[in-house]
């Protein structure tokens, strides 16, 4: 395999990564889970960037990283902070539970 | 086989086994350490392309932070407990899911395979940043000061509004009584939504 | 030479081993930032941060409504510092009384290109913070009568709507991704924040997760752009296209795509609208204020720096999406708002169906489709925050009572917010002497240029429609129990709900404006005119290139 075919290679394995979150985003049903599959989507497009920036010669795929790391990172507490909000009224609630809301 | 694709395709399975065990484990806790799989995978990834600083921030954001916090919160809450993977609330769901993500997925795939690397039509960047002679760490933060610094300033922003949005969701209300859940519901002839989870039909 | 330097400033004498071998002494030149530009954004964001900081100081004995004032201070403040750099876009030479001599003149950018400012930017901004004041205003009584008082609601709407400059200025797509995320997660917040209503947190993480979805959506779509053209600055993005003949470019396609489903979903057009309705039940009405007007606002000024500026080359590609888009959003917008019985799902359908109106505007891709455009989201906004406005007030304690029944009768006990509430309904079904009518006209005028027939057809007939709905409402308003048959009491003037002195205001101010602007329109029209985008080229002192070339949104 030459370099350039593992760079698609790269590319190839960042899309299957991000189908594989997204996926599992329409199927599970705990409200963590769901978070942790955008988390596995976020990976597969920072994976995509570094990928491309190696490909271009181009630092600015590896800056771009660092800001989707940050707002996954604020991304991640606020999540989290609407769960714990949520598991306070209701214990053990998932996304079925959601039921008043349908419409 | 060179080393890096051997290293590849190390980290390649490790991935794709940690991402579908987030995706199918019954227990939540199970999910959590098939990411943190992942997440080391992706870093070492990141190694292989010549991302160094990239690494490290992953392993220790990442995974030390974030997924360390969703593990508090699981544990917290004790949602640790085995999910139900069976009931399908709407028919079919599960396969149209699959069905949308195989189109997606597809889509790019075909459209790396047939163009090979000329699909990437991007200007290759004459000053070669990436080249030899170059320091990872001082060509990001050179970059993080000057071309980017306005985006990095203004994250400052978005990480204020964390802070404020995790300190407000995670105040017990004032008083105990919650406002009742509307009466058309058990009208029309579900049961109440305060029973427990255990107590309530699933 | 390193070491040498070292030595004279530490005066060593002797020869220090080295450790670590310092790299050359580079100065790094930071870019030229043009501050004046940057004020709006400013004020807005140390705004909020010295909100949240100050209130800490006063919590225990903050005076009434002192919170809301604040932040109407604020964005006041923030909206009128955009007239000297609209002054000096548009090329006056005096503002009122004193002389301006804009240099730069014209559209401009700045901070190494990465933030535009030009005439769209600036009415973006003001309508972003006539949005906030007013959602500010909506806030102050809703507090006080959920026990929820305190700053962070407002500090979120500030920080909320300093995302949506970000996103209106952004001249590079990583800037504009990191707007709609700031913007973004502040209304995650928001929308779960009644904590003591279940519904609020059911939609707050219904909103989190489907929003988180398609941010990534929206990330991977950035990330095949990069790839395909080499930069995510939109200038540079739009110098490459229009170098490189625009063959099938499957990455730049399905780059595109997934820009398109993300801004889709904030706008909340069919079919990535399904969180909308039922996010706009559950969370606070005056938090569905703010989403409902200047979440809107800066999603669609996003959607038109990406596609109608930069991606003129590729309208192929996405001007059929945003077609379908278009027609979708605004037949079952009108369609479903009419069979349901929650006021505010019926607002929040029509909101989806004016979506539908604007992206048929944005479809147009003209000057004529932008200037539409603003002048569809400044009228608009005014509209919609006033009807969530009369929600809220209508909610009554708890913010539970949102059932047509809860309207029946509402002209006889609070009749100035039955009046006031058939006005802004009226004007949403684009009823003419109201703004509006002309909002309609004009989308449907830019339509109707850009020979899209069908979109314009469609348009007219979903209005039709769509004012079916307004009509329910208000007949409920008018009627009363005794009236059409029912046993229920007649209310009487006894019954009448609070109006809170911040609501009032705000809902005057809107109720005057819609009706100004249906009689005079052409003030807003001529800033509408003049707010076009524009791209222009940031000359870097490195790569030495010619002058700054400028490129406008509608020149090719």
């Amino acid at each position: 395999m030459d370099a350039q075919n593992l760079d698609l290679a790269y590319l190839a394995l960042a899309a299957i990564l991000f189908a594989i979150g997204g996926v599992g985003l329409l199927i599970r049903r705990n409200p963590l889970v769901m978070i942790m599959c955008v988390e596995l989507m976020l990976n597969a497009v920072n994976l995509t960037f570094v990928t491309f920036g190696k490909m271009l010669n181009d630092i600015t795929g590896q800056v771009i990283v660092f800001f989707v790391l940050v707002v996954a990172a604020a991304e991640v507490v606020v999540g989290l902070g609407l769960v714990v909000a949520m598991s306070r009224r209701r214990p053990g609630a998932d996304a079925d539970d959601l039921r008043l809301l349908r419409g | 086989m060179t080393v890096e694709a051997f290293v590849f395709g190390v980290c390649a399975v490790v991935v794709l086994v940690g991402g579908l065990g987030v995706v199918m484990s019954r227990n939540p806790v199970h999910s959590a350490l098939s990411l943190v799989a992942t997440l080391f995978g992706i870093a070492v990834l990141f190694l292989n392309l010549d991302a160094q600083l990239l690494a490290a921030v992953q392993v220790i954001v990442y995974t030390g932070a974030i997924v360390v916090l969703i593990l508090f919160v699981m544990m917290l809450l004790g949602v640790d407990k085995d999910d139900d993977l069976e009931t399908e609330p709407l028919v079919g769901q599960r396969v149209l899911a699959v069905l949308v993500g195989l189109i997606m997925v597809g889509a790019v795939l075909a459209v790396i395979i047939i163009g090979g690397h000329n699909a990437v039509t991007g200007a290759r960047s004459v000053t070669g940043q990436l080249a030899g002679g170059y320091d990872n760490v001082y060509e990001l933060g050179r970059q993080l000061f000057t071309t980017y610094v306005f985006p990095l300033e203004v994250t400052a922003g978005l990480l204020t509004i964390a802070v404020v949005g995790a300190v407000v969701l995670s105040r017990r209300p004032k008083d105990v009584q919650p406002i009742p859940e509307p009466e058309s519901m058990i009208d029309q002839g579900d049961e109440p939504l305060t029973l427990t989870h255990e107590e309530g039909a699933h | 030479m390193s070491l040498a330097l070292l030595a004279q400033v530490t005066g060593a004498t002797q020869d220090p081993t080295p450790i670590t071998a310092i790299q050359d002494q580079v100065h790094v030149p930071g870019p030229d930032i043009y501050w004046p530009a940057l004020i709006p954004l400013l004020i807005l964001l140390v705004g909020g941060l010295l909100l949240l900081t100050f209130s800490s100081f006063l919590r225990k004995k903050a005076p009434r409504g002192i919170f809301a004032a604040a932040t109407v201070a604020i964005a006041v403040a923030s909206a009128l510092s955009v007239l000297p750099l609209w002054a000096q876009v548009q090329g006056w030479d005096k503002l009122l009384w004193w002389d301006i001599h804009p240099n730069p003149s014209g559209a401009y950018t700045t901070i190494g290109g990465m933030v535009g400012v030009d005439g769209f930017t600036l009415f973006v901004t003001i309508v972003i913070c006539a949005a906030v004041a007013l959602a500010a205003l909506l806030t102050d009584g809703y507090l006080r009568r959920e026990d929820m008082e305190g700053p962070e609601f407002y500090v979120l709407m500030l920080l909320s709507a300093a995302g949506g400059l970000i996103m209106a200025m952004g001249n590079d797509l990583i800037v504009v991704f990191i707007g709609l995320e700031t913007l973004s997660i502040a209304v995650y917040v928001l929308s779960g924040m009644h904590l003591r209503r279940i519904q609020s947190q059911e939609s707050g993480i219904k909103y989190f997760v489907l929003g988180a979805f398609s941010s990534a959506f929206f990330l991977y779509g950035i990330a095949l752009i990069y790839g395909a053209t080499g930069s995510t600055n939109l200038v540079h993005i739009k110098t490459f296209m229009s170098q490189t003949v625009p063959t099938q470019n499957g990455l730049l396609l399905i780059g595109l795509g997934l820009l398109v489903v993300g801004l889709a979903f904030k706008v909340s057009a069919v079919p990535f609208h399904a969180w909308s309705p039922d996010v706009y039940d559950g969370a606070p009405t005056p938090a569905v204020a703010w989403m409902a007007s200047g979440v809107k606002a800066a999603a669609f000024a996003g959607m038109i720096r990406i596609f109608v500026l930069t991606f003129s080359n590729y309208e192929a590609t996405w001007k059929p999406i945003v077609y379908a888009l278009a027609i979708a959003s605004m037949v079952v917008g009108a369609a479903l708002a009419v069979v349901q019985s929650n006021v505010k799902r019926m607002l929040a359908y029509s909101s989806i169906s004016h979506a539908g109106f604007i992206l048929m505007a944005v479809e147009a891709g003209s000057a004529q489709g932008n200037s539409a455009v603003l002048f569809y989201l400044a009228a608009y906004v005014f509209m919609v925050a006033g009807s969530f406005g009369i929600a809220t007030i209508v909610g009554r304690k708890g913010d539970g009572a949102h059932s047509l029944a809860d309207y029946k009768g509402l002209a006889r006990t609070n009749p100035e917010l039955a009046v006031a509430f058939t006005v802004l309904l009226l004007a949403q079904a684009g009823v003419p002497f109201t703004a509006g009518f002309f909002a309609k006209f004009y989308a449907v005028e830019a339509a109707v240029d850009a020979s899209s027939w069908p979109l314009a057809i469609i348009a007219m007939l979903s209005a039709v429609v769509s004012a079916f709905l307004y009509l329910r409402i208000i007949v409920a308003m008018f009627m009363s129990g005794a009236d059409d048959g029912d046993d229920g009491p007649v209310p009487t003037r006894a019954e009448r709900i609070p109006v809170p002195v911040g609501a009032g205001i705000a809902l005057t101010l809107c109720v005057v404006i819609t009706m100004v602007v249906g009689l005079f329109p052409n003030l807003l029209v001529d800033a509408a005119e003049k707010g076009q985008p524009a791209l222009v080229q940031y000359d870097s002192p490195s790569s030495g290139s010619a002058a700054a070339a400028g490129t406008t949104g509608t020149g090719q």
